[in-house]
């Protein structure tokens, strides 16, 4: 064995361990934390990487932790899907870090940094968890770990708000961890085992038990309410908007992502699509709801005054884009939704990041205060500006290749009406897009507020590059959207159950 | 009919005890005002699961988990809910502390720990 073979596990030991030495070694002289979580994150995304191509030339990855062979261990299982979808955070997570440390120099008291990075590094280590994992206990175990994590993180930004805030976050998403047990202890009843592999081998013969039917709908609810399933949004906007910068930009992209993930492996590797398309028709439910998600996400974002909250809002519509794909669930629509979990975390990541630098210069996100931003931060603006149209769907950004998937998929499974809405929510997308970038390039208030203006400068490198790079991605993975879709293609098929 | 009564309720009643605790636990969750009742409404509901996942493991005339010598035909209750639920309830005390110090924390921001007066606090400033 070599340390490749260990790679799975070393991706969740090594950041818990970083987590204990920031902890010891802040206590020293709190300077040191930064590096050490920068370079922990840096190497799980190397690994990732490895683990990636490996799964890519030699097919899934399994690791059975403490060599007891599953169904009776707990098993690490890597696939084409999650491969990428660990790639794909872990890139965020690592972004996110470049970018967090000027943010939390201004946004966090000194001798709060460190507990703030031992929490975002446990943070981390609960989402890569729920992503490796191959044990549907240990994903609830990993969930519960990163949400705690998250609430700390979201009122750590020591403002009234956000205490209430994290407080409401932790009261639904308490409730949505409890869902998911109830849920996981009826597969258990129903088969006798936690493995997922097992799940799915012993389950078709209970498909039709109303104990079964119990445990998709408390697993799907309890994750909907994780991932922001549009009426279960509730905690989210306040969440977004009053946790500091950089911890929004990581549980806007990442932790939103990874519950749409375990929701996707869940429906489609546990209960597989013979499930759900014969013992158990959801499909056209979630595929409407999924609608009235990205039309009313996009129109309450267009009612926002406040830049962080208005951005909260579209990721309640965006979450409604690859909830869509599982709705409509063949080929090419799956493509299409996991090709969105990538772009929409790039994206995003990239809006709330420049979110973020305005804050940093300005001290406020209100849009009335922004007018004439762009003379003030120009690369900033023209990020946003490129994630933005993103977001909208312009061509060749990888938002218009992923909503062309959705669309044919639609198109595919004969649903005309549910197409035309994705385009109407495109439209609503330039709605809430345009609004800022009608205020910073085009409004000018030199007028009362100049004095404001010449306070506000570009931000620093440390800040600008993650969001350009980001920024930049959006773009260059929407040309080169072939390379994109080797790696996606096989997802979806595994997905419904292919090869 | 009262056959049919038993077979729902009286012959499963732990479950209907679970699901009684659970629905509690939500409404307190859902229509107490004050957030300290609030918290204690969640942890009504996560030992409603408790209770459910250790009823569950419960086997007729099941002996203790102990291994015994070879050739000693023994009845065992299952195990393995019981060890997820100490993980489970480990998870339930650490959401009840960091909900307990929010609502430290909130009281000392706002001076109110009901959640109507919350929201005028918040929304006069």
């Amino acid at each position: 064995m070599t340390v490749i073979d260990h790679l799975p596990v070393l991706l969740i030991a090594i950041p818990i361990l970083a987590s204990l030495l920031i902890l010891l070694v802040g206590w020293h002289d709190r300077r040191f934390c930064y590096p050490i979580s920068l370079i922990t994150v840096l190497s799980q995304f190397g690994a990732a990487i490895i683990i990636f191509l490996q799964v890519m030339r030699e097919g899934t990855v399994a690791y059975h932790l403490g060599s007891w062979a599953p169904p009776f261990g707990i098993e690490l299982l890597i696939d084409s899907f999650n491969g990428f979808i660990l790639m794909v955070i872990l890139l965020l997570s690592a972004a996110t870090v470049i970018y967090a440390r000027r943010s939390v120099e201004s946004e966090i008291e000194p001798e709060k940094t460190v507990p703030f990075y031992v929490l975002f590094q446990l943070l981390v280590t609960g989402l890569v968890g729920m992503t490796i994992t191959g044990d549907i206990f240990n994903l609830y175990v990993f969930l519960e770990i990163s949400s705690i994590a998250a609430y700390a993180l979201i009122a750590s930004a020591q403002k009234p708000r956000a205490y209430v805030a994290s407080f409401n976050y932790l009261i639904l998403g308490s409730i949505a961890g409890g869902f998911a047990l109830i849920g996981i202890g009826n597969l258990y009843v129903a088969t006798g085992t936690l493995n997922m592999l097992d799940l799915a081998r012993l389950l078709p013969a209970s498909y039709e038990l109303a104990t079964v039917h119990a445990a998709f709908l408390f697993l799907v609810i309890g994750f909907s309410i994780k991932a922001a399933f549009f009426p279960l949004h509730l905690w989210l906007p306040d969440a977004y908007a009053e946790s500091p910068s950089a911890v929004t930009v990581l549980i806007s992209t990442v932790m939103s992502k990874v519950s749409v993930y375990a929701l996707l492996r869940i429906v489609f590797s546990i209960f597989t699509t013979a499930y759900i398309f014969t013992s158990f028709p959801v499909n056209d439910l979630i595929l409407f709801i999924a609608t009235v998600a990205i039309i009313a996400g996009a129109i309450l974002a267009i009612a926002q005054d406040n830049l962080k909250r208005l951005l909260a809002y579209s990721s309640v519509s965006q979450i409604g884009y690859i909830m869509f794909a599982l709705g409509v669930s063949n080929q090419v629509a799956l493509e299409g939704g996991i090709l969105h979990i990538l772009g929409h975390a790039l994206m995003k990541g990239c809006l709330f990041m420049v979110a973020g630098l305005i804050i940093y210069r300005m001290g406020t996100a209100s849009l009335k205060e922004l007018g004439g931003l762009s003379k003030a931060m120009p690369i900033s603006c023209a990020a946003f500006a490129l994630a933005g149209a993103s977001m909208i769907g312009i061509p060749p950004t990888i938002g218009f290749m992923s909503k062309y998937y959705l669309v044919l998929g639609a198109l595919e499974a004969d649903h005309w009406i549910y197409a035309g809405a994705l385009l109407i929510g495109s439209l609503l997308a330039v709605g809430y897009i345009w609004r800022f970038i009608e205020i910073a390039y085009f409004k000018d208030n030199d007028h009362d507020e100049g004095h404001r203006q010449v306070r506000a400068r570009e931000g620093p490198v440390s800040m600008l590059l993650p969001m350009v790079v980001l920024a930049l991605l959006c773009l260059f993975l929407g040309i080169f959207v072939e390379g994109v879709m080797e790696a996606v293609t096989p997802a979806a098929t595994l997905l419904l159950g292919g090869a | 009919m009262i056959e049919a009564l038993y077979e729902v309720f009286l012959s499963r009643y732990n479950y209907w005890m679970a699901i009684i605790l659970m629905l509690i636990g939500l409404y307190a969750l859902i229509a107490k005002q004050n957030l300290v009742k609030k918290l204690i409404g969640l942890n009504i509901f996560q030992t409603a699961i408790f209770l459910f996942y250790i009823s569950f493991a419960e086997v007729r005339g099941g002996a203790a988990p102990i291994y015994l010598p070879e050739g000693v035909d023994a009845l065992y209750v299952n195990p393995l809910p019981h060890v997820l639920i100490l993980t489970a309830i480990v998870v339930g005390v650490s959401v009840t502390a960091v909900g307990l110090s929010l609502i430290v924390r909130i009281h000392e921001e706002y001076g109110v720990i009901d959640e109507g007066e919350l929201l005028q606090e918040m929304r006069r400033r």
